[in-house]
């Protein structure tokens, strides 16, 4: 329970911490919230050699809606989205996620940008970003970068930054009037990583034909996975039951979850498309205004 | 001077807050971690990475060289003081660190002593150890046909620990050849592990210049604790006069903290050693992968039955995996514990239970987990297999329950295996557990909701448990008789020191024994301060663990203040010029008999013991009495579970679960409701999230609390409570015990639960920990 010895910066700016990632290349990590390097610090699973604490830059804790955008900057903390009025109106698939990632003590100290980053596909950000579309703004030496989300997850934690980079901002654009979204997520305990999770994003005309469908899968590969083919399939489709039952067999078909201590893949397979269909049924719901 | 009364002393029966909380909930208790001494220094464990392999050799070089580490030991180290074995409670050996084997994941290798607690965990990084991995026995099905483990024991011809059986084996067989229903379940009892909130650790302060030894530890049982070191190492400087064990607050403990482990024994060490006090405390997962777990049954249950539901016969196999060590906490003539109380509350002609422990390449351990010696198992089978009759007669399980239970004029009870049941009114029970759940609405609400589709399921536990061990002429451990002790020394100025060879580890001792000592001695509870743990302070004592406090130590403290009532009789009567014939003991003083107001209080009477004794009479006000129970209590009750499935995604909620309890004399309400409380939660967490799992290679996968799960407030239902009281006719007040009936009582109410909303489906049984993939895998199964 006591990490090996390591070296210890806090930079004051962006630019500075991007300065000491060059110097020290693969050696270093980012120090955000904290929350899932330490305990990987404390077993010794992870041994940096150099820790760069950017809780000290300021500036970086913004959570705000500009430019048709919702921007969640690096140092904002799960706890700060529970509290913001833009994603309590308009994100309901966020306004659900936060308040089932950990717990109150943890949400006030990890950081959103720090749980896409770690690249972990059992964080629950990374499925809600991927349903809503977002973009990612990564910062290095040669200046600042977007990319989609849908580009940023590579492989078990693994991500698109590179050893230089800093994740400056989170780009989540606002969804239009007849939008809705939810999260379902299926865990041993409150607090507990997912067993198995789905966030889906749903966007209604005014006869209730789906114009844009966004799904996200929590622990049901190596990295987070965007259900694209029930997503392409939903559009232009009323939700009546055999179209959930359709786009709840396409999610599952693309989830590929492994057996461990939560549950056995098939479970955790049959569950996508159970998650998928209810999550899409409440997205719906909410697009239609019922209970955000 | 107002009368006084039960209330305004805080004596029995009275809701007094906790005075221990008082310190708890400012941050002020004192545990291990709160201990610094000056120049302390700190221990850390190398511990195995398999789970069995040969040691071929270790190189401690590369430790020695980082600063601040001071040395490493070795077992080689531990044979040349002859302590590279120590004793276990079950009789057998332990080795303190692995010599030219390991044989379980975590098993302790050598010792880094270091200046500090960071130094000493890169000093562990690099002491290198080269094994050669041997197949390990994990499966304890298949431990009798693998290669011998324990090779360090001559006679050791196989991996069986003992085969142990109680009861009459041909009445019940004959029962069972010519009973008219059978039914036969076998049932997984997963190994969990208590995980107190605390782990465990030590200090060990050694005097090179007096010899003398403290050690604080983490100890259940500090005398015991200190005998087993002065018979282990009495040769090296720890003899008992010179060893004072000090148990501190304790964090937790549900029989984790009995057994002894080698960080005590390698803090000591370390100490005499280099002269320096040297803690030693372990991480969660060292914890977790090391120390006592508990459970580890698999049964096969049977019940004989007539037709028309009544229960004839009880037949119980069982193989109990104990791990690389037999290191269970269990008294030494009970190897398989109290565990042939497993007939339970039912009156039946015959019972046969049989146990084989077996060793397999895991933790040892074996001890209770808020459970007196194996009662948990037992009732989980008893009450699990007249479940399965009651669907096999397509009878109500209460109407079954009711039918067999003992009635209450048969009580003292003999049990078909051998027990003597004090006192029960099971009936009384079971009607106020169905009053307060409304059992025939939940009944009529399933049956319309199971028209519609949707899944809910009743859970009955008809409990009994068998608590205070114990009589001394058929209970010790190592020898040492299961009685305990309590001192009572009443001041001049009328309050009172009392001291007692038992160790609260949150049960609340300071409170509830004070309470005893006010209602015997009519002196207010908060006047009272009682202390334990200190071994140089505190009668002799094994110590708390089995609910044995109350029913043990409880009785020891009323016969003792019992006894400075008889003293402080003849000093009143002294005191009021009369002879003691004519001195009576009421309303909390001493009165002349037919004039109360000519009375003395216990206040005056103690001064009188130091100021103004009649002639004859010693001076002070003082006694030690040691209580041998002439039996066990045997606490029941019954236990209501609601559970709602969500049969597309197995997920169950428990919507409500009743807790009707009897304990006999209740000493303080509340604090008998927190320990409920607290045994419905672990029940509920051993019924539904934990198990300590291993894979093949005997690797443990929940090494930490993100995998090995403890309930928060949202797991947990509003708790019903309710109570009988059916006082013990043997103990001195009547109380029985309450620390661990919940525990005892509650899993098999959740696991009838759910397995009564599934039963439609042709459900029988799901082995704990129920999850909700395992009922939507049933789900599945049934075709549903
Ligand atoms: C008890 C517990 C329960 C948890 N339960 C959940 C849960 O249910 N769901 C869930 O989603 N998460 C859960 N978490 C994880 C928690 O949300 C993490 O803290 C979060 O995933 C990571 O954010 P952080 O700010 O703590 O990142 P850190 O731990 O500081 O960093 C994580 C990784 O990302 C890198 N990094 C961090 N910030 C940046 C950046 N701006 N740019 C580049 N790299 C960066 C770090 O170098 C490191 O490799 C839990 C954590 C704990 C301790």
């Amino acid at each position: 329970m006591i990490p090996s010895a390591f070296e210890y910066y806090a930079p004051g700016s962006v630019a500075e911490a991007i300065a000491l990632l060059k110097t020290h290349g693969d050696e270093a990590k980012i120090l955000s919230g904290g929350h899932s390097l330490i305990p990987l610090m404390k077993l010794r699973f992870a041994s940096p050699a150099v820790i760069i604490d950017i809780n000290g830059i300021p500036g970086l804790d913004y959570v705000k809606e500009e430019g048709g955008f919702l921007k969640i900057g690096a140092l904002a903390r799960e706890a700060s989205l529970e509290s913001s009025p833009v994603v309590q109106q308009k994100f309901p698939l966020i306004a659900d996620v936060v308040k089932v990632i950990a717990d109150p003590q943890v949400r006030n100290r990890a950081t959103v940008a720090g749980n896409l980053a770690h690249g972990d596909p059992a964080n629950d950000h990374p499925a809600v970003m991927l349903a809503l579309g977002a973009e990612v703004e990564l910062t290095g030496p040669g200046g600042s970068r977007t990319l989609p989300v849908s580009e940023f997850f590579v492989d078990l934690l693994e991500t698109a930054l590179t050893p230089e980079e800093v994740l400056t901002e989170i780009r989540v654009p606002v969804p239009p009037a007849g939008s809705g979204g939810a999260y379902y997520k299926i865990e041993r305990k409150v607090g507990d990583f997912a067993t198995i999770a789905v966030g889906s994003q749903v966007t209604l005309d005014s006869g209730g034909r789906v114009t844009a469908a966004g799904i996200g899968l929590t622990n049901a590969a190596t990295t987070p996975i965007k259900a694209t083919d029930a997503e392409a399939y939903l559009v232009g489709k009323s939700l009546d039951d055999a179209t959930l039952e359709e786009a709840g067999r396409l999610a599952m078909a693309m989830s590929d979850p492994s057996s461990d201590s939560r549950a056995p893949a098939a479970y955790k397979k049959a569950m996508v498309k159970e998650l998928t269909i209810r999550t899409l049924k409440r997205a719906a719901e909410r697009a239609r205004g019922g209970q955000a | 001077m107002a009368t006084q009364t039960s209330q305004s002393l805080g004596g029995l029966g009275q809701s007094v807050k906790r005075k221990e909380d008082v310190r708890f909930i400012q941050g002020k208790g004192n545990y291990i971690e709160d201990i610094y001494l000056p120049g302390m220094i700190y221990g850390a464990f190398v511990r195995s990475p398999f789970a069995h392999a040969l040691i071929k050799g270790i190189d401690s070089s590369a430790a020695l060289e980082v600063e601040g580490v001071l040395a490493v030991v070795t077992a080689k180290e531990l044979a040349e003081h002859n302590l590279a074995w120590m004793p276990t409670f079950a009789g057998d050996t332990q080795a303190v660190l692995a010599g030219d084997r390991v044989l379980f994941q975590g098993q302790e290798v050598a010792f880094v002593v270091a200046t500090s607690q960071y130094t000493a965990a890169d000093g562990v990084e690099r002491v290198e150890v080269d094994y050669e991995e041997l197949a390990p026995v994990v499966d304890p099905h298949k431990s009798l046909e693998m290669p011998v483990i324990r090779t360090d024991k001559e006679d050791q011809k196989d991996n069986l620990i003992f085969k142990w059986d109680a009861g009459d084996r041909e009445a019940t067989d004959r029962i069972f050849n010519e009973a008219e229903v059978v039914v036969s379940q076998h049932t997984e009892y997963q190994r969990v592990h208590p995980a107190p909130l605390e782990t465990c650790g030590c200090v060990a302060n050694h005097d090179p210049v007096t010899g003398h030894t403290v050690i604080y530890m983490t100890s259940q049982a500090p005398h015991a604790h200190r005998t087993v070191f002065a018979l282990v190492a009495g040769h090296v400087g720890l003899e008992e006069h010179k060893t004072r064990v000090v148990a501190p607050d304790i964090g937790g403990g549900f029989g984790n903290k009995v057994p002894i482990y080698p960080g005590y024994v390698l803090a000591t060490v370390a100490s005499v050693l280099i002269g320096k006090p040297v803690k030693w405390i372990e991480t969660r997962t060292e914890n977790l992968q090391s120390t006592g777990f508990a459970r580890d049954y698999h049964t096969t249950t049977e019940l004989a039955a007539s037709k028309d539901g009544r229960i004839r016969a009880m037949r119980v196999r069982t193989l109990a995996d104990h791990g690389a060590f037999n290191a269970q906490a269990n008294p030494s003539k009970w190897p398989a514990g109290l565990y042939s109380i497993c007939t339970g509350s039912y009156d039946m002609e015959a019972a046969h239970v049989e146990v084989n422990a077996v060793y397999t390449n895991k933790a040892p351990g074996g001890v209770a987990y808020r459970c007196s010696f194996r009662v948990t198992e037992a009732a989980y089978v008893i009450e699990r297999a007249v479940d399965l009759l009651a669907r096999e007669l397509d009878m109500d399980p209460v109407e079954l329950r009711r039918k067999n239970f003992i009635p209450k004029e048969k009580f003292p009870y003999r049990s078909p295996t051998g027990w003597v049941y004090d006192s029960g009114d099971y009936h009384a029970a079971m009607d106020k557990a169905l009053k307060i759940a409304g059992y025939d609405e939940l009944r009529k609400e399933q049956a319309e909701k199971r028209a519609r589709g949707e899944l809910m399921g009743i859970g009955i536990s008809s409990f009994t448990e068998i608590a205070g061990a114990g009589p001394r002429k058929q209970f010790d451990i190592l020898g040492l008789s299961m009685n305990d002790g309590a001192e009572i020394r009443v001041h001049p100025t009328g309050t009172v020191t009392a001291r007692l060879g038992v160790k609260s580890q949150g049960q609340g001792h300071e409170t509830t024994f004070a309470q005893i000592i006010a209602e015997e001695l009519g002196i207010p509870s908060e006047k009272i301060i009682v202390e334990e743990g200190d071994t140089d302070t505190a009668p002799y004592g094994l110590g708390t663990y089995g609910s044995r406090s109350t029913p043990v130590a409880g009785g020891a403290t009323v016969l003792a203040a019992r006894r400075i009532r008889e003293k402080a009789r003849r000093i009143a009567a002294h005191l009021l010029e009369v002879s003691v014939e004519d001195v009576e003991w009421k309303d909390y003083q001493f009165q002349v008999k037919g004039v109360p107001d000519k009375a003395k209080t216990m206040a005056e009477v103690a001064f009188a013991a130091y100021t103004n004794v009649p002639d004859g009479e010693e001076m002070g006000l003082e006694t030690t009495f040691y209580y041998d129970p002439p039996n066990f209590t045997f606490p029941f009750g019954t236990y209501i579970c609601v559970v709602d499935i969500d049969p597309g995604t197995g997920e169950f909620k428990i919507r409500r679960f009743i807790a009707v309890d009897d304990a006999g004399t209740i000493i303080n309400p509340m604090v008998a409701e927190g320990q409920v409380h607290g045994g419905l939660a672990e029940g509920l967490a051993i019924a539904t999230m934990q198990e300590i799992r291993f894979d093949e290679q005997g690797n443990l996968l929940n090494s930490s609390f993100a995998d090995y799960l403890l309930p928060t407030a949202v797991e947990t239902p509003d708790w019903e409570l309710g109570k009988t009281v059916t006082p013990s006719p043997h103990h001195p007040i009547g109380a029985k015990g309450i620390g661990e009936s919940a525990n005892v009582g509650s899993p098999q109410a959740i696991v009838n639960a759910v397995v009564d909303a599934l039963s439609h489906l042709g459900v029988t049984h799901i082995d704990m920990p129920i999850t909700p993939w395992k009922i939507w895998q049933v789900i599945q199964e049934k075709g549903v």
